[in-house]
């Protein structure tokens, strides 16, 4: 009996590129759905550095960062390899899986969701370019970024699976068929994964709590 | 044994994590020198997406990033390990060397603090990163790998000589035996260790280029 725990945060992308591993390896796990204005105490005991989600337990023993969970996962449960055998892939794997998560890189996107006026102009320009880099570098001629299998890199990408909802509350398109034709085909693959399509958050529910979570910051209470 | 180059640069403390590795597992190297405000055309090819150095190339496939340039060469060269075999220890190693990275805004507000309020936070808030660290992650153990050095080790390597230099000049000391005790005492035994030793740059001249590279900061900053 595995026992893992999952302590995720809907429609967090980082507690779903946990579960989809897991799911994706055939792991059973409990999920369990922090409210992060209103942290578990299990939370806070799992996660003490940093008190943030995803965090996975494992037989008392939980593991914090989603990307140092991927990598758990992957060693822990060798099934359905997500990583490439060859180190020189596993470093390029690596290496796109940290320019998303860097936080520098990926700031225009965040500016992009909750901008306004020149910033936001500005954070669309960058938005576009990182998405060039990940068309034409990252993912290139392949199916998925993984090659012909999802890999770690897809789950770790999946956040693009949903950002249309986001487009749709700025209401702004970027992400289009013509201009990022790879990046398109590769989201419409991704959602219509067995394993995936089945752990995607609900569209409906996605565009009332990001357009809540959106005027939060712009401070306002009409759209 | 196909060809290891470093393209790299004297003062970075991010290329000197991947000469400790390549050293500590015995790997051969060519070691090229790059000008950062001159970068070579190889460099350029070989990192367009950030264009830094350190860049590994190894049979001519150049890997960027240090810390991915760290766990390439331990998959590749398993001798000496530098990594615990125990996937949950492993983990725990990749959460701590994560911790170092996301907590490098918070260095470099200590680095280019200027005085003032700012400064006296800008050095609050790093000496908690600094206590967490001893706490939590080193502990009662010798090293952050436990009787030898391993990748949390090096990927801290800065604080040990580095951070000295940053230190004397902002004229602010946080990382003395008074407050960081078993950090402070991590620190003598990581610059003791023979590779280390060999391979930390001259105190002086690296302590002009840290004076440099901070006013040229600092002035770049206040532009903004």
């Amino acid at each position: 009996m595995e026992e893992v725990k999952v302590l995720g945060s809907w429609p967090s992308p980082y507690g779903y590129r946990v579960q989809w591993a897991l799911e994706l390896k055939g792991v059973e796990y409990e999920y369990i759905d922090e409210d992060l204005f209103n942290k578990s105490d299990m939370l806070l005991k799992y996660n003490p550095v940093h008190k943030k989600i995803p965090v996975l337990v494992r037989h008392g023993k939980s593991i914090a960062e989603s990307a140092v969970i991927l990598e758990y996962i992957e060693e822990t449960w060798p099934q359905n390899p997500l990583l490439p055998k060859d180190p020189y892939e596993r470093a390029m794997a690596r290496f796109w899986i940290n320019f998303v998560d860097n936080k520098d890189k990926a700031a225009p996107i965040v500016t992009f969701f909750i901008g306004v006026g020149e910033e936001h102009k500005k954070a669309t320009e960058e938005t576009k370019e990182l998405l060039k880099i990940l068309e034409e570098q990252a993912l290139g001629e392949k199916k998925y970024f993984g090659g012909d299998e999802i890999g770690m890199v897809d789950l770790a990408m999946g956040w693009m699976a949903y950002f249309g909802v986001i487009e749709e509350i700025v209401d702004v398109k970027i992400l289009d068929a013509e201009s990022f034709p790879r990046l398109h085909a590769w989201i419409q693959n991704f959602r219509a994964h067995p394993v995936i399509k089945s752990n995607l958050p609900d569209h409906d529910k996605l565009l009332v709590s990001y357009t809540q979570k959106r005027q939060m910051f712009l401070g306002s209470t009409t759209t | 044994m196909a060809e290891v180059k470093l393209h790299g640069f004297w003062a970075s403390p991010f290329s000197h994590r991947v000469i400790w590795a390549l050293k500590i597992k015995g790997v051969d190297y060519e070691y090229i020198e790059e000008d950062l405000s001159n970068k070579s055309e190889l460099l350029l090819k070989y990192n367009p997406v950030y264009k830094k150095i350190p860049v590994l190339v190894h049979g001519g496939k150049p890997i960027p990033e240090s810390l991915i340039i760290l766990e390439y060469i331990e998959e590749t060269w398993p001798e000496n390990p530098l990594l615990p075999t125990n996937p949950y220890e492993k983990a725990m190693a990749r959460f701590w060397i994560q911790f170092g990275v996301d907590k490098g805004p918070i260095f470099r507000a200590f680095f280019l603090s200027t005085g003032g309020e700012e400064q006296e936070k800008a050095a609050k808030d790093f000496l908690e990163v600094l206590k967490t660290i001893e706490e939590q992650a080193l502990g009662d153990k010798k090293f952050f790998g436990g009787d030898t050095i391993n990748l949390v080790d090096i990927s801290y390597g800065y604080l040990a000589y580095w951070f000295k230099n940053v230190e004397e000049v902002i004229g602010i000391k946080l990382l003395e035996p008074s407050t960081l005790p078993r950090l402070s005492q991590w620190v003598q035994n990581f610059i003791e260790v023979p590779v280390i030793k060999e391979s930390i740059p001259d105190r002086d001249k690296l302590l002009a280029y840290t004076r440099r590279i901070r006013e040229k900061l600092v002035a770049e900053q206040l532009k903004k």
